[in-house]
């Protein structure tokens, strides 16, 4: 029992060594976190009153939230499932409430828009989705009209109770796409056949009792969506490109009802050619009609506000060029917002342009509404804009503007031209990102391009150090004086401003640039320390689907070359790629000249072969195993044909299973050396993982408890290979793990779980490799670890080669139990490899845990044994602890984690860590604790108080031993 | 269950080599032998100065099918030109390559079986010269017993620039060959961790001393100490100067 007690203490200290947790103080301090909501598709601004600063929007990303008007913060935030389900149909907002549609129809569901709490959910019936609209009944909105593919539902507002739901007429054939009432207790409900006819069919808002039904010829007619709308009291208008008309129907009409012509020409209009006319009409009050005016979209720049009046339709201004328009109603006045741009000669793409407010019913400007708005040259086009529009004191009509760009920028305007806010909701979708180094100070530089510069003559290498010095002790002051300045200001007044010019690298490298690149092809650089967007780069013309890869070709270390990124673009459909060179840490677009890809790109690789430059050389293989560098200067294309017999590079094909291994020939072409082939039939390749480049390892080998040592088989080329089982029954699934060797395709290991299946999430690194999945039989996840040992002896410790390294190493693995499921995972990473290694998983729950890799160790004895006491190795237990004080973003939750990165700060204990998946949250992690910085309440009083004490003390006392000894001299 | 415990309870699980066989192979062409191969596999390799790989025929393995897969291999000398040849490829540090077509190791499956392309493999030439044509072949299968890979190394593997005497040591390959099948991943073992758990239990129930708290084991210690404590206290509170002095004194 003695045994068991010492494994229990020594279990005790290992944990509580392995525990971090932050204390209240430190929150902030290290880490923030920045939340999104993606891209916008639908916004309203909650105007019930005077004072709210409320803007509701819901996104794309199947999320609904509220945004402060003011700072561009959120209020609150609702996140749904991801995917068909959770997609927001429609967003109708009446007084405090918000009405959403979800799941294509399947959930109607009313917020409460000041707390963001849920009012009342009904489950719909099955049904596709058509459109929803607000009905009201005698000036008061009362209902939500629902219209499916073939029935029409009506709820109550106040309780989401279904009033009635009625079957659609003939909807197997007719498209039924409008829903139309102007609070007169008939709701219209709009279908179409197209080049056909149209179908108008009146309900009974009491009963659902159909009061009319009359179908109109329209041969011309393709859709309803953009080419009509209803235009004042119950008129259809439409508009025809092909015969360049309008068309309008009164809905309510007693007798035949008929489409009346009117021939765009008759009107002095046109519509550019392949240009497809839309219709923007606005009803203010949905228990009231639809404003007379409305504005028809005649070209991408033109616009023209027309009335209707008595059947006849008579243009009130026509605005060319005009990007944007849109209504705004305030009391009983409405209002059109136009956005033109100011610069009337150069159209669409010039940046600055301003909005005009223009009375809707006569199309006069009104007076002081200007807003000057500059587009962000490295943004992206304009997409929609929201107009909140307010009465003042003195009755005139304020404004405040809301642009969408398409590089999912949201900006906020304020008259006269104040830019309120930004949100760039294109970092709710990050794919991946590297971190930066930042450049030295000027003064630091100044130092190095001293030592950088060619001697000429001893003279002017003095002066040369005597002025670099000055400039020095000049920073110097300069830095005393401001932090004199700071001392006398109140602590909450210093504000430490971050902006591109003042970028410099702290003395121990943890402030660095993060860039980041999203799905929509914009690219930020953000200041890891506060968060800050310090640049921003919109790619134009990248596909939806297209993969990025990032790479750092130049670091920030080669002054006085400026550092150089390299994003891939790859078309995930033609595999076609393009490159985009810059430099990270100002985001400026290179003017390098790209080498031209014309075929599919297999593969790309970024070779540790430097240009003169300093330029790391990337190599770019295509689908007829062609390679192209990047840069291929005469330096370079000679250095490859001296390196070629020694550069390797891989294949993967998991269609066809096939793994193949590549030479590198003088002339550049390439020859194939190996290839494994992992029947399709059976299993799929789904993962390939080798080890980050960047990764050091402090230690060889394992000191074991008899003192021997166990050396760690490191081999830098190794590849870990996950496939899944094409058989997906519980029994028969499998997961197979594969160790290849990427130079020679040996297979080092070969395992086979069992009865499990993915997702997998795999890291590998140093000597190990970590995978979790999913086992089947007894439904739950588990964490296996492999590791890879040469045994007792190295076999050739000077150098790894992975032509000699006959013997196989030892693998061992071990599997654990995790109480969780798991998003995604990734190892910590310290610049020299001292550091002990945490993993860190992202959790679901949006928690990040930092788990010590010491308990993911095969080496774990399930007996206590005195070696293993020795060894410090935690006795096996098949579980695997989830404690709260892992958690290293406490409770700063990051929503949808889909992928961390890791990088080396300059302190050996520091880690540098990015979560990021809808949100983005930044933090350091100490996996062995802060053993090489001081801590922050040191007492550098007493120490120093104490120093000078004994120093005191001995002078003291060397005086009296002095004067002692003098004394007996003399005695 | 014991069988199961058996190889976990040591400390150090290797889990490599489960299902290898080794062979040494002779120089002599054994004929084959209907009964205990079931089928044989070519062998090939190829070493050419200009680096273009041309297979030729080297040996055939003869694979045993069923539940032990077995394998061996008859090869024949390297002829005089090939050795001159072997020797000329390493000393431009060339490369020794060798190939088998994917085929099924399984038994059952032969009669589907089809050569649907080649698993390569290589080796430096110079290395296989260095070590006197001794080489380690290792056959991989997945689970359904298609080979999927091929590896070969030589011992020695590195390059030294050794000269060889081709008459003696270039005449014969010292080949080792084997197979190895996917190992079965370890699973959580929950079991025994339980067991383990279950006798600590019973241990202690057996033995009632352990199960006394803190409080019941050292109650001899702490009690005085509070009661002396106590009684100190109480003193300080209730007496003046003096008595207060007294109990200080008391406590030195």
């Amino acid at each position: 029992n003695m045994s068991a007690l010492v494994c229990r203490v020594v279990a005790f200290f290992c944990l509580l060594r392995a525990s971090a947790a932050v204390f209240e103080d430190q929150v902030g301090k290290f880490d923030w976190r920045q939340q999104f909501v993606g891209n916008v598709r639908f916004a309203a601004f909650d105007a019930h009153s005077q004072a709210s600063k409320k803007l509701l929007v819901a996104t794309e990303k199947n999320i609904f939230a509220s945004v402060n008007s003011r700072t561009g913060e959120l209020f609150w935030r609702h996140v749904d499932k991801t995917g068909q389900d959770g997609q927001i149909d429609a967003m109708l907002v009446h007084g405090q409430d918000a009405v959403l549609v979800v799941g294509n129809g399947r959930l109607l569901r009313s917020w409460e828009t000041n707390i963001g709490g849920l009012n009342w959910e009904v489950v719909m019936d099955t049904g596709s989705f058509q459109t929803a609209q607000l009905i009201g009944l005698a000036d008061i909105v009362k209902f939500v009209a629902v219209l499916k593919k073939s029935a029409i539902s009506l709820h109550y507002l106040s309780n989401g109770h279904q009033k009635w739901v009625e079957n659609l007429p003939d909807s197997d054939t007719v498209q039924y796409q409008t829903v139309y009432s102007s609070g007169n207790g008939d709701v219209f409900v709009l279908g179409l056949v197209p080049h056909s006819h149209i179908v108008v069919v009146a309900y009974n808002i009491e009963d659902g009792e159909i009061m009319k039904q009359v179908s109109v010829e329209a041969p011309w007619i393709t859709s309803l969506d953009s080419s009509c709308a209803v235009v004042g009291s119950a008129v259809l208008l439409c508009v025809d490109p092909v015969s360049s008309s309008l068309y309008t129907l009164q809905l309510n009409a007693e007798g035949r009802a008929e489409f009346v012509h009117i021939p765009l020409q008759s009107l002095d209009l046109e519509a550019e050619a392949g240009f497809h006319p839309v219709v923007i009409a606005t009803q203010p009050h949905p228990a009231r009609v639809p404003l007379k005016e409305f504005f028809l979209q005649l070209g991408p720049e033109r616009f023209i506000l027309l009335q209707l009046k008595d059947g006849a339709i008579a243009p009130l201004r026509d605005f060319n060029p005009a990007n944007l328009v849109a209504f705004a109603t305030t009391g009983e006045k409405t209002v059109a917002a136009v956005m033109s741009p100011k610069n009337e000669t150069v159209s669409y793409f010039s940046h600055a342009c301003s909005i005009n407010l223009f009375s809707a019913d006569t199309g006069r400007r009104l007076l002081d509404t200007t807003v000057t708005y500059n587009l962000d040259p490295n943004g992206g086009k304009l997409n929609r804009l929201f107009v909140l529009a307010f009465l003042k004191k003195d009755d005139s009509v304020g404004y405040r503007a809301l642009v969408q760009t398409e590089d999912f920028a949201l900006t906020f305007l304020q008259q006269p031209g104040r830019v309120v806010w930004v949100r760039e909701e294109a970092l709710a979708d990050v794919v991946t990102m590297e971190m930066v180094d930042l450049p030295l100070t000027g003064t630091q530089a100044e130092l190095e391009g001293e030592f950088g510069k060619k001697a000429d003559g001893l003279l002017a290498m003095v002066l040369k150090r005597l002025s670099s010095q000055l400039i020095l002790l000049q920073a110097w002051i300069g830095h005393l004086w401001k932090l004199f300045y700071d001392a006398r200001k109140p602590r909450s007044h210093v504000k430490n401003e971050v902006t591109i010019e003042t970028l410099a690298r702290d003395e121990f490298n943890l402030q660095k640039m993060m860039v980041m690149v999203t799905a929509s092809g914009k690219l930020f650089g953000i200041d890891s320390k506060s968060g800050t967007i310090l640049w921003k780069h919109y790619l134009q013309n990248v596909q939806p689907n297209a993969a990025f890869k990032l790479m750092v070709q130049r670091t920030t270390a080669h002054f006085p070359h400026p550092p150089q990124c390299t994003l891939l673009i790859k078309d995930k459909d033609t595999g076609l790629g393009s490159l985009h060179v810059f430099n990270p840490i100002f985001g400026k677009k290179s003017h390098i000249a790209l080498p031209t890809l014309p075929r599919p790109i297999q593969q790309s690789l970024l070779l540790p072969i430097m240009d003169q430059d300093y330029t790391k050389v990337l190599m770019l293989i295509d689908d007829q195993y062609k390679v192209t560098a990047f840069p291929s200067t005469k330096n370079v294309l000679q250095q490859l044909q001296e390196m070629a017999s020694s550069i390797f590079f891989y294949l993967v094909d998991s269609s066809q299973g096939t793994l193949s291994g590549f030479r590198l020939r003088k002339d550049l072409s390439t020859e194939l050396m190996w290839e494994v082939v992992i029947p399709a039939e059976v299993q799929k390749i789904t993962l390939v993982k080798g080890k980050r480049a960047n990764e050091h390892v402090h230690s060889q080998g394992r000191v074991m408890g008899d003192r021997s040592v166990l050396y760690k088989y490191l081999n830098p080329n190794l590849l870990a290979v996950v496939t899944e089982s094409t058989d997906t029954h519980p029994e028969r699934s499998f997961i197979g793990v594969f160790l290849i060797d990427g130079v020679t395709g040996r297979i080092i290991h070969e395992a086979v779980q069992r009865k499990a299946r993915g997702p997998v999430h795999l890291v590998h690194s140093e000597n190990w490799v970590v995978y979790e999945y999913w086992n089947t039989k007894s439904r739950r996840n588990e964490f296996s670890v492999l590791e890879q040992y040469e045994g007792t002896e190295l076999y050739n410790s000077s150098v790894f080669s992975s032509l000699d390294r006959p013997h196989p190493p030892q693998v061992l693995q071990q599997s654990y139990i995790f109480p969780s499921p798991i998003n995604t995972l990734e190892a910590t990473l310290t610049e020299k490899g001292i550091t002990s290694r945490h993993l860190l998983v992202g959790l679901p729950s949006g928690a990040i845990l930092s788990l010590p890799k010491m308990f993911l160790d095969p080496r774990r004895p399930e007996v206590v044994s005195e070696q293993s006491r020795e060894e410090n190795l935690i006795p096996y237990a098949p579980e695997m602890p989830i404690r709260t004080e892992w958690f290293i973003n406490y409770n700063q939750t990051v929503s949808r984690v889909k992928g961390i990165y890791t990088a080396p700060s300059g302190l050996e204990s520091t880690c540098l860590v990015v979560a990021y998946g809808l949100d983005i949250y930044q933090t350091r992690v100490f996996p062995s604790k802060q053993f090489d910085v001081l801590k922050d309440d040191y007492d550098y009083m007493l120490i120093s108080s104490v120093l000078l004490g004994l120093f005191f003390a001995t002078m003291i006392s060397k005086r009296l031993a002095e004067v002692k000894l003098l004394n007996r001299a003399w005695r | 269950m014991a069988s199961l415990r058996q190889p976990l309870s040591s400390l150090l699980t290797v889990l490599l080599l489960i299902c290898t066989e080794f062979v040494h192979c002779n120089t002599n062409k054994r004929a084959t032998d209907g009964q205990d191969a079931d089928f044989s596999v070519p062998l090939e390799h190829s070493f050419e100065m200009d680096d273009v790989p041309r297979f030729r025929r080297r040996g055939s393995l003869e694979v045993r099918g069923g539940r032990e897969n077995g394998v061996s291999i008859s090869q024949g000398q390297l002829s005089e030109e090939d050795r001159n040849m072997l020797k000329e490829v390493a000393s431009v540090d060339g490369l020794y390559r060798i190939r088998v077509p994917r085929v099924s190791l399984q038994a059952d499956r032969q009669s589907e079986r089809q050569i649907d392309g080649y698993l390569t493999a290589f080796v430096r030439a110079c290395a296989l010269v260095e070590s006197h044509l001794s080489d380690v072949i290792t056959l991989h299968s997945d689970v359904a017993g298609s080979l999927i890979g091929v590896s070969i190394v030589t011992i020695p593997g590195a390059c030294r620039g050794v000269e060889v005497e081709d008459e003696v040591d270039l005449d014969v390959f010292n080949t080792t060959l084997s197979i190895m099948a996917p190992v079965t991943a370890p699973v959580p073992e929950t079991a025994l961790f339980i067991e383990k758990m279950e006798q600590e239990m019973e241990r202690k129930g057996k033995n009632p001393q352990e199960q006394k708290s803190f409080f019941g084991k050292y109650w001899m210690y702490i009690v005085p100490l509070v009661l002396f404590l106590m009684m100190s206290g109480a003193q300080d509170q209730s007496g003046g100067g003096a008595s207060g002095g007294a109990a200080n004194g008391g406590s030195r």
